[in-house]
């Protein structure tokens, strides 16, 4: 168990900044992830901190002791790869003592550790094979035994998952959490599945174009998104942004009609432009003659509900519910919102405003 | 119907291919056991009325082929090693590292390669002779060493790229240095890659006449190919002896290749990553 601490860490692979000014403090045992979009700088980050890039600037500690010029190895943190990058030339069992034979444990202590692991992991009967006998399920379960095996300071885990089908992700999901209750270990978790950062993860901490947008708990990013970028990536069908504007009495315009009254704010300028954000799921279908009147452009069934595609004026958005009276395109039905749902940004920088 | 047919045509088109890829070599044997008496009394024939084995017992009781042989061998084995070792170490930086002057060491050993060896052959024996390197083994390794190392470390470095760098970088994780990484997880699956460019490297020693013939003009440290020409003198040419010769320098090149065939094999890597 550990804790990491990266204080304004930069990295620049001479093609301009991959990462800019990462302050994060991961606390011992905590599970955090790592969520962004491709190409964010999500695994430049986790390799950093396991050792395989160098930092182009900043500090990275682990539990205090500073290992920017450490190996490593001598990190003692394991790390499951989004290939899992399993030694195609040993058996499972070979894969699995690697790390416990560099270290020269006993072998009566190795077989112990690997059979313990395998054990947890279901892969008993597999132990005597080599990866190529194995499906795609099974090397993620030797990937992540090879890892366990260790009883590391903390996990690494660059997309494990993502190479699996829906149903596998799901199940792998569940048991790599029960795995975390079990050993408590901090976890680091790459991932640009906003499912699973949400489902597995103590803290996410948002990541876009190598800068930290934000850190907190999933359910508050989900309610209290700090910028567009955050407020867009969690939830789907994902949040509708509509240029609107903001009255001094605090009415949210968007073409022409008064969407929502919120408490009018401070420091905005009278008829300010802003981006109203708002959840699919917190709006409401009602008659079109006590809220706004709003087209119907198209609706797909999901099986729990409906998503309804609305357009509002040259605006459109999507409302999910679970509704079940008739909708027809081109039916004009009425757009409710409740107090509290909408979120606004500023147009030009993103940030929340309110 | 006509996916047998094409099978067929496809199976035709090798066995013609192999069929003319290997007649040199079967004319070579058929010359090498064809009686001296019938070297040019019959013809053109595809085998002769009666074999003997003479030419193989001339060759090595009175020629000094075996000496040859064995010089061979020597330089041929050594640069395999040499080349094989320096070119996997230069393959293996290119492949993995970024470093100052990359460009310029690939551009140089490109350029190494593109001069006929015509060219080269006297200043290098300019520089060779006082180095006391002329008509010495040693200094036919080196040359040998030399000339086929780039092209040597250009086929490793394709080799270490299909290595997924995941592979050593687990390992470090793992707890090994960048070194043990190396030895235990890339080596073990880069040994149909050593292989094959050892075989490439020996076998171009081998078969090496240019410098052989330049270098050395003593007759005890004459590689084969040179030694051959001996069968050639002023008045004649001793096809028989000649050809014998020929086929026993077949048989050591043939063995390394048996030996490292299941090297050679495929899919030594599969597994490794999703796939
Ligand atoms: N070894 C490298 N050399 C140069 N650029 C790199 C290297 N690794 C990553 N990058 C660049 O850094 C950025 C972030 O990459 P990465 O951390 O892999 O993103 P993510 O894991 O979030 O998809 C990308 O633009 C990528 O092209
Ligand atoms: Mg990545």
């Amino acid at each position: 168990m550990a804790t990491i601490t990266l204080s304004n860490v930069s990295k620049d692979y001479g093609g301009g900044p991959v990462l800019r000014g990462i302050d994060l403090e991961i606390r011992e045992g905590e599970f955090v992830a790592l969520m962004g979009p491709s190409g964010c700088g999500k695994s430049t980050l986790l390799r950093l901190i396991a050792g395989l890039e160098e930092p182009g600037g900043g500090q990275i500690r682990i539990d205090g002791r500073l290992v920017n010029d450490v190996a490593p190895k001598d990190r003692d943190l394991a790390m499951v790869f989004q290939s899992y990058a399993l030694y195609p030339h040993m058996t499972v069992r070979e894969n699995m003592s690697f790390a416990l034979k560099q270290r020269r444990l006993p072998q009566a202590e190795i077989t112990r550790a690997v059979e313990g692991a395998a054990a947890k992991l279901g892969l008993t009967a597999l132990l005597e094979r080599k990866p190529k006998a194995l499906s795609g399920g099974q090397r993620q379960r030797v990937a992540m035994g090879r890892a366990i095996v260790r009883n590391p300071k903390a996990f690494l885990f660059d997309e494990p998952l993502s190479n699996l089908d829906a149903r596998l992700r799901e199940q792998m999901r569940y048991e790599i959490r029960k795995l975390h209750r079990e050993l408590g270990a901090t976890s680091v978790y790459v991932t640009h599945d906003q499912v699973e950062a949400m489902t597995m993860a103590d803290r996410i901490v948002a990541l876009n174009d190598g800068a930290i947008q934000q850190v907190g708990s999933p359910q508050d990013l989900y309610d209290n998104p700090a910028n567009l970028f955050v407020a867009g990536f969690l939830g789907s069908p994902p949040m509708n942004f509509l240029d609107a504007t903001l009255a001094q009495d605090g009415a949210l315009v968007v073409e022409g009609q008064t969407l929502a009254r919120v408490p009018p704010p401070a420091g905005l300028a009278s008829d300010a432009a802003v981006t109203l954000g708002l959840r699919p799921e917190r709006l409401a279908l009602t008659t079109p003659t006590n809220s706004v009147p709003t087209r119907v452009d198209m609706v797909e069934p999901t099986g729990t509900g409906r998503v309804v595609h609305l357009a509002l004026g040259a605006q459109r958005l999507k409302l999910f519910t679970m509704d079940t009276r008739p909708l027809a395109p081109g039916e004009t039905v009425g757009l409710s919102v409740p107090p509290g749902a909408p979120l606004l940004f500023d147009p030009g920088s993103g940030t929340r405003v309110a | 119907m006509s996916k047998t047919f094409t099978r067929a045509l496809h199976a035709l088109a090798l066995a013609a291919f192999v069929a003319f890829a290997l007649f040199p070599l079967f004319w070579l044997l058929k010359v090498s056991l064809t009686p001296d008496d019938l070297m040019y009394g019959e013809g053109v024939r595809l085998w002769p009325s009666r074999v003997t084995l003479d030419h193989y017992g001339a060759v090595l009781r009175h020629t000094q082929f075996p000496l040859f042989f064995r010089n061979s061998l020597i330089v041929s084995a050594a640069t395999g090693l040499f080349a094989t070792a320096a070119a996997s170490a230069a393959g293996y930086a290119f492949s993995r590292f970024r470093f100052r002057g990359k460009a310029w060491v690939v551009g140089v050993m490109l350029i190494s390669q593109m001069f006929p060896l015509v060219i080269i052959v006297a200043p290098i024996f300019r520089l060779l002779s006082p180095l006391g390197l002329t008509n010495s083994l040693t200094g036919l390794v080196v040359v040998y060493t030399a000339f086929n190392t780039p092209f040597a470390a250009f086929l490793m470095q394709s080799f270490f790229e299909a290595i997924p760098k995941d592979l050593e970088e687990a390992a470090m994780m793992d707890g090994a240095t960048r070194f043990q990484a190396l030895r235990r997880v890339i080596l073990p699956l880069t040994l149909p890659g050593l292989a094959a460019t050892g075989g490439f490297v020996f076998t171009a020693a081998w078969s090496e006449l240019l410098f052989s013939l330049m270098l050395n003009s003593s007759a005890a440290v004459s590689t084969f190919p040179a030694g051959l020409l001996g069968f050639v003198s002023k008045f004649s040419v001793d096809f028989g002896q000649m050809m014998a010769a020929g086929v026993l320098a077949l048989l050591p090149v043939g063995a390394f290749f048996l030996l490292i065939q299941r090297y050679l094999v495929q899919g030594l890597t599969a597994g490794a990553v999703k796939g």
